[in-house]
């Protein structure tokens, strides 16, 4: 049984009156990854905060182990162009020395960058300079907000398979968001999906396997993707309540 | 050169030094609007001690520190945009204060003085007053150099690897506030921002580390308080504005170079 990292009970958190998390459930384990998916305005960064602790549940507790390093991916940065910074300060601000900040430029694969200004970076440059910040730190949780988004399916195998690696060397828990509801990351150990609360959750389904997939992106793509396909036995009306499902229906 | 002169240099010269990193935190987090408000607050401290008879440096600083105190908690609640708040204090504090100097002080305050500065009446007592709060503020600005710029690159990263955001933030504002309060004697309280923010500004093009960026302000700083001065000497120009100027020339210069990355 891997060491438990963070156990989120029936959390519920509400705003202005609404829940935007009800009672919603995650556990996550040392070594393995989680991923989170579900539409817009499900949660989902709103249960990633709570996971931070940047924010509390109004119902429900969030267990950390004592002591828990969590490094953190947000989803973007913007610095302000009057702010000169390189990448090696940028990095410098996790308190790591200059040995520490070369090793995890070079282990997410960017360590020509040292020296570039942070304005300077493409998108994807970006990601993986906010990876390296993440790892700097030797967390034994890496938390990352919808890491890949607008990176193209090639780039975001290529990611994955960085992640994957990273996984195995630090022996540390992943919890991912997803922008995507159906392709993740194949290594995923179990796919949440969240609308206000946990509709399912599960094991994707391998790659090369997949019709839909194989139709999608033909057999010669990189490995590292995954589909998850859901099959859900409730549905939501448009003020997000469970309403009774007319069958089993694929998520839209 | 005469006494009255090394004074006002020396007090230009000890605000800048401390307007020159402050700025450039002042400019990274936008907060230009943010010195705005508390500088106009100012005056209303400056009533507060003609009208208790304290100290008008302990007054003002008081009045701005817990400005920048009810500004934190009304920001936290974010129920209107910061802009708006920003504006609605500003203004209506520099009214109040406006009015109190002019229902409480007597005829001898000169209120020209306040509001653009009254550097060459500067004392010795002055000069002592300005030099302690810079360094002191230059002390805790040292300190909490790397938690700052973490902040101001991104707030809820530096909070998850520990750092305590609220208390960092909340440190900035008072540092602004301590820094206000000495600027006054300076340019005064509705030139006080441009102190902080035009040698910030200039210097960004001339660095490419934040520290350098830090201290180029300083110097710029420096040279805009005695060229201000050299103009307000030979021509007659009131002084705080002639430096405010020379800061703005400054940064007109360097314009001319192409900003580095």
């Amino acid at each position: 049984m891997p060491e438990l990292l963070v156990d989120a009970r029936a959390v519920s958190v509400l705003r202005s009156g609404r829940a935007i998390l009800q009672n919603a459930d995650l556990q996550l384990k040392r070594g393995e990854i989680v991923t989170l998916i579900g539409p817009n305005g499900a949660g989902k960064t709103t249960l990633v905060r709570l996971v931070l602790g940047l924010i509390r549940a109004e119902r429900g507790e969030v267990w950390r182990q004592a002591g828990l390093r969590i490094g953190y991916m947000p989803q973007q940065i913007h610095i302000d162009p009057s702010l000169p910074l390189s990448v090696k300060r940028f990095l410098a601000l996790a308190r790591a020395d200059s040995k520490a900040i070369d090793t995890a430029l070079q282990q997410v694969g960017v360590g020509h960058l040292l020296d570039s200004p942070m304005r300077g970076l493409s998108g994807g440059e970006t990601q993986r300079v906010l990876l390296a910040r993440a790892i700097l730190r030797r967390p034994q949780l890496l938390v990352l907000d919808e890491p890949v988004q607008g990176v193209d399916v090639s780039g975001q195998a290529e990611f994955y398979s960085t992640l994957s690696q990273l996984r195995d060397q630090l022996q540390c828990g992943v919890l991912m968001v997803s922008h995507d509801l159906h392709l993740v990351m194949a290594a995923t150990d179990t796919v949440v999906c969240l609308n206000q609360h946990v509709c399912c959750q599960g094991h994707p389904e391998a790659v090369t396997s997949h019709p839909a997939y194989l139709e999608l992106f033909g057999r010669d793509t990189r490995p590292g993707i995954a589909v998850y396909t859901h099959h859900h036995d409730h549905s939501h009306d448009i003020h997000g309540d469970v309403v009774e499902s007319d069958g089993d229906r694929e998520h839209a | 050169m005469p006494d009255f002169l090394w004074y006002a240099l020396l007090a230009g010269i000890g605000v800048a030094l401390v307007a020159g990193p402050l700025g450039s935190f002042a400019v990274w987090r936008r907060m230009a609007y943010f010195g705005d408000t508390l500088a106009h607050s100012a005056l209303l401290g400056v009533a507060l001690g003609l009208l208790l008879a304290i100290n008008l440096n302990i007054a003002v600083a008081l009045v701005c520190l817990l400005l920048a105190l009810i500004l934190v908690l009304l920001q936290q609640n974010r129920f209107i945009a910061t802009d708006t708040l920003l504006g609605i204090l500003s203004h209506s504090t520099l009214a109040l204060g406006l009015i109190c100097v002019s229902l409480f002080g007597d005829t001898r305050v000169d209120l020209m003085a306040y509001l653009f500065g009254d550097l060459l009446t500067a004392s010795r007592a002055d000069v002592i007053t300005i030099f302690t709060v810079s360094a002191l503020v230059l002390l805790v600005l040292i300190l909490l150099w790397r938690p700052l710029l973490a902040i101001t690159v991104h707030e809820e990263l530096a909070q998850v690897e520990g750092i305590p955001v609220n208390l960092v933030r909340t440190a900035l504002m008072l540092l602004m506030a301590l820094v206000i309060a000495i600027a006054m004697k300076v340019v005064g309280v509705l030139l006080i921002t441009a102190l902080l923010i035009i040698p910030a500004a200039a210097s960004r093009r001339l660095t490419r580390t934040p520290e350098q960026m830090a201290v180029g302000a300083s110097l710029l700083g420096c040279v805009a308080v005695m060229t201000g001065l050299a103009a307000s000497f030979y021509w007659d120009t009131p002084a705080g504005p002639s430096v405010v100027l020379s800061a703005g020339g400054l940064f007109l210069l360097t314009l001319l170079r192409r900003q580095p990355a």
